[in-house]
């Protein structure tokens, strides 16, 4: 076997051709020359010679590779058996190409987020390490993975063996002010420990990483990050050794990360040293988690070692410091996991979806086979009776369905280049480390599954359609078959298991929905409607000083207020629904102290102006909202949250009691007022809260503003923008976002998963009603002549409708059925995702339930209405 | 089994192969006189079958055994020649050689009864 042979076996056919006329020419002048006429000699030679299409074909044999042979000429079949029915063939190639398509961008997310190494050395060594809280209480809040005091990670590094290194990073921002008239801008920064870089195997793409010695209070280091490098520095590398002012502090860029460095997010732009900027008592502290731990394992050390040694010197912290917030325990996860915590429920989710989706796609496919067989049964009968193997028969229509599945898988990867782009774009909470692309591993991916498509639709219509009943046909009348029977029952068994899956994917998209829908309708606790926000930080180089801090804050405000067609302003740290604030624990003097080993009173911080409440509309419930008077040189005053009240003032007056904050000094803060909860994220149950006056002039660097506005709040955020600019050219802003988009930006991954796996649940139930409406056409098609009989015999058309509706619907039911009854054994995997809905919502089932019905009912309506006018003499003339 | 008293004209498998190597011996020559040789060389006992010739020469050339050129006949009819290749001369060596310990091997087990056992049939 050769290939050259195989395809030049057309010239090679020419030349024997040719040697055999040569032959039989030779054979002629010799029996000419032998004496014979010119007529009988080439009779002769012709005889003796023999068949010359025998040596040929032998030639032709001998030169082919059989199963090339083979596949080529099904392929040329398949492809024109295709061809003649467009439409069939192009509905067919496009719903494989979605669902290849849909499960391809899917796997490629999936591949590479949850599958694909980190792109740091040896990545399964690499950990998170947390603080654990065991009270369980505690736990379902996200406490058991909480992050780091600076002090416990310090102790850590320093008393325990079991891992090679362990580094840390903590949030920090910067304004970056321009050398030359540049726009400011508010940078996402990091500070990590000098050790991070090493530990995690990254070199710097340009100049280097930190020293030690750059790791000091003091550090004036800076790494930039790839994208802040190319978009603000032109990727002129003679940037490294110079100096770029960050909160208006010169600091030194000692290297440029490389661009596939983008841990933890893509959004970091800049690196400063861990300890940069901080004091070295902020670096003692065990009740401040700010800090989030990296570790890589010793090679000959076990995790649970290694782990037990940290958990060790955690427990012996928190025996010190039994009043304040210090966990008992340690928790880890691996890094990639902690990257992916976000994505991995949702990522299952869909996962699952357009694997079902996949599965109604192929059974749709193959219940459009069945029907397509059905119109060659007599060809395939009439061969399989000359003597065809049932083998090629199968592989025959294998080659339909495989040609079907390539020319969708073909289109589907296509399909799923830009659908992964979008959804990249989509899903803010990706983790991109690892950066999303396809790769040999999702090409692999593709092939297995447009072959495993191709089996699963075109396998069970092929044995079924030359199995033994294929010769039947042939001595069955044109009227029913045995063959037509079996493939009947087969085409409503697939249609069942199609609409059972179609049920399951529609529940859980309702679910999906109702959930999404009551976290849009949640009430934050303030007003959301046309409120502008504009986040800013006042650099404390420039605004040391309570003074200049509240000059600045009050200036604005007056400003802002004094605006035509602003109704109110609002001067907070961190907004209603735009995430938590960071929280510190408090006693109250006026209570027995907490026994040591329980639990502190902890509450969320969040600073407010005077006129914050009423102009976000949180009611006051008893005492006063802050006044002008509330400032720096005052008495310290709080204003506290209902939830706090409940919680620690249980069936007293918190009025005038007071709070003792841990992280404010030894100062107790008297409480002047209860106001209404509010959510610091929609989803998330109210937690307590206390407000500090914003006028006391504490630095906190991020404040936002929030302007409610008569009309259109995006309109007011150039003019707002501008007022800011009058008193500091040099202030950058952030975040201009109406309320509504930050919640829903918030809610962005749940409506993103909502709506996905709802598309996927349309498209399903689309493709099973079509599958419904074909069963029913064919089945009313084959019926004609016995209906004509019913007919002819006194049947009302009312009957025959109903009984042609009770044959389509039968399979639409046990369907509903099936798929109510798998949803509800599935229930805990949904569960998980939803919000303040049930799994086994009752209005979500009748919903689907009705939905599905009334689909199936219209799906059999047209052929069961088109039976019931069959002309009864029409019909029996048909026979 | 009515060819049984004929002469058997059917060859054994893969000695054509050989034969037509042995006839290429004496001189480039086209599938007609191969075919000439061979039948008149056994004494017309051989009848070469053209179903099986071609094929044959078509499976030789792939080997490398034979090299085919397009030439004109004695006749100077347009006609393909084939010619042996130095590998083909090697391989008809060992055919020869592994055909005439077969034809020994063989004559060894049959013996002197050959003829006897022929006519008793």
């Amino acid at each position: 076997m050769s290939w050259r042979r195989f395809f030049r076996r057309r010239r090679a056919d020419g030349d024997l051709l040719e040697e055999i006329e040569a032959y039989i020419a030779e054979e002629i002048a010799e029996n000419v020359s032998r004496g014979m006429s010119e007529a009988e000699a080439k009779r002769q030679a012709r005889i003796k010679f023999g068949s010359a299409t025998v040596v040929r074909e032998s030639l032709w044999r001998q030169n082919t590779i059989p199963l090339v042979d083979n596949l080529v000429r099904d392929f040329r079949y398949a492809a024109r058996t295709l061809l003649r029915t467009p439409g069939f063939s192009l509905i067919a190639i496009g719903v494989m190409a979605l669902c290849i398509g849909a499960t391809t961008s899917l796997f490629t997310v999936m591949r590479s987020v949850l599958l694909r190494p980190l792109p740091f050395r040896d990545p399964d060594k690499l950990l998170m390490v947390y603080e654990h809280f065991r009270d369980p209480s505690l736990n379902t809040q996200g406490f058991n993975y909480n992050s780091v005091a600076p002090g416990d990670y310090y102790d850590w590094r320093a008393q325990t063996h079991g891992f090679e290194d362990m580094a840390a990073w903590r949030y920090w921002q910067f304004n970056l002010t321009g050398e030359r008239e540049e726009l400011p801008e508010l940078l996402t920064a990091r500070g990590g420990s000098w050790n991070l870089f090493p530990l995690l195997g990254v070199h710097a793409a340009i100049g280097r990483t930190f020293t030690e010695s750059e790791d000091q209070t003091d550090g004036t280091a800076v790494l930039l990050t790839w994208s802040i490098f190319e978009r603000r520095f032109g990727g002129d590398s003679s940037i490294v050794g110079r100096q770029i002012h960050l909160d208006g502090k010169p600091f030194t860029v000692v290297g440029i990360l490389p661009k596939s460095f983008t841990y933890p997010d893509a959004k970091v732009q800049v690196w400063v040293p861990f300890r940069s900027g901080l004091t070295p008592e902020n670096l003692q502290y065990h009740d401040h988690h700010w800090s989030w731990v990296v570790a890589r394992l010793k090679p000959d050390v076990s995790l649970a070692n290694a782990l037990s040694q940290v958990g060790a010197v955690q427990y012996r912290e928190h025996l010190q410091n039994l009043h304040a917030p210090v966990a008992e325990d340690v928790a880890s996860r691996t890094l990639s996991d902690d990257l992916a915590k976000h994505v991995k429920k949702p990522m299952v989710l869909l996962l699952w979806a357009v694997g079902c989706l996949l599965l109604i796609g192929c059974l749709n496919l193959a219940n459009l086979l069945v029907a397509r067989s059905a119109a060659r049964q007599r060809e395939i009968a009439i061969r399989s009776a000359l003597g065809a193997w049932r083998m090629t028969l199968i592989r025959e229509q294998l080659v339909e369905s495989l040609l079907i599945s390539l020319s969708g898988g073909a289109a589907g990867v296509l399909l799923s280049i830009a659908a992964t782009k979008w959804l990249v774009g989509a899903w803010t909470d990706l983790p991109s480390a690892q950066g999303i692309h396809a790769d040999g591993t999702v090409l692999l991916f593709v092939c297995a599954l447009v072959f495993a498509t191709a089996l699963l639709s075109g396998l069970l219509p092929a044995m079924s359609s030359t199995g033994k009943g294929a010769i039947a046909a042939l001595q069955a009348s044109s009227r029913t078959t045995a063959g037509s029977q079996s493939r009947t029952a087969m085409r409503k068994t697939l249609l069942t298991i199609e609409i059972a899956t179609t049920v399951v994917l529609l529940l859980a998209a309702g679910l999906l929905l109702k959930s999404f829908w009551r976290l849009r309708t949640t009430d934050a606790g303030c007003a959301t409607d046309n409120v502008l926000t504009i986040g800013y930080s006042l650099p404390t180089k420039k605004y040391d000083g309570p003074v200049k801090v509240n000059a600045f804050n009050e200036a604005l405000l007056d400003r802002v207020r004094a605006m035509p067609g602003v109704r109110a302003a609002a001067l907070g740290s961190v907004l209603p629904g735009a995430g938590f604030g960071g929280d510190d624990d408090f006693t109250i003097p006026e209570h027995q102290p907490v026994p040591a080993g329980v639990t502190q009173p902890y509450a969320q911080y969040r600073r407010a102006d005077p006129g914050y409440f009423s102009a976000l509309q949180i009611p006051l419930l008893s005492g006063r909202f802050f006044t002008t008077g509330d400032r720096a040189g005052h008495p310290k005053t709080i204003i506290v949250s209902r939830q706090l009240e409940q919680q620690y003032f249980p069936g007293e007056n918190p009025l005038g009691k007071h709070l003792h904050v841990g992280a404010m000094g030894s100062v107790d803060y008297e409480i002047v007022g209860v106001v209404a909860d509010t959510l610091h994220q929609v989803g998330q149950p109210a937690v307590p809260t206390m407000y500090f006056p914003i006028l006391d002039g504490e630095s906190d660097k991020a404040l936002t503003l929030a302007v409610r506005t008569v009309s259109d709040p995006l309109s007011f955020s150039i003019p707002i923008q501008k007022q800011i600019a009058v008193l500091d050219p040099e202030l950058p802003v952030s975040d201009v976002l109406t309320m509504q988009q930050i919640i829903a930006r918030s809610l962005g991954n749940a409506s993103l998963s909502a709506t996905l796996v709802l598309g996927f649940a349309m498209l399903s139930l689309m493709l099973a009603s079509v599958g419904l409406y074909g069963v029913l056409s064919y089945l009313t098609t084959q019926r004609t002549p016995e209906i004509g009989v019913r007919m002819a015999l006194g049947a009302e058309r009312q009957q025959v409708l109903c009984l042609m509706l009770g044959d389509g619907l039968r399979p639409a039911l046990y369907g509903l059925v099936l798929g109510l009854g798998a949803s509800a054994g599935t229930a805990h995997l949904t569960q998980s995702m939803l919000y303040e809905t049930k799994p086994l919502d009752p209005a979500i089932f009748a919903a689907v339930a009705a939905t599905l019905l009334g689909v199936a009912v219209l799906a059999c309506t047209i052929p069961a209405w088109r039976a019931s006018r069959i002309d009864p003499m029409q019909a029996l003339r048909t026979e | 089994m009515s060819r049984k008293n004929q002469p058997d004209g059917e060859m054994l498998k893969g000695t054509l192969d050989m034969m037509v190597l042995r006839t290429l011996m004496s001189g480039d020559a086209h599938g007609h006189t191969i075919a000439k040789v061979i039948e008149r060389t056994s004494e017309d006992v051989l009848e070469v079958e053209q179903g099986s010739l071609y094929p044959a020469l078509h499976r030789i050339e792939d080997r490398g055994w034979v090299s085919s050129y397009w030439g004109s006949s004695e006749n100077n009819r347009k006609a393909k020649f084939y010619r042996l290749t130095a590998a083909g001369r090697k391989q008809l060596v060992r055919e020869v050689s592994r055909w005439r310990q077969m034809a020994r091997a063989i004559g060894l087990v049959m013996g002197d009864e050959l003829a006897e056992a022929g006519a008793g049939e």
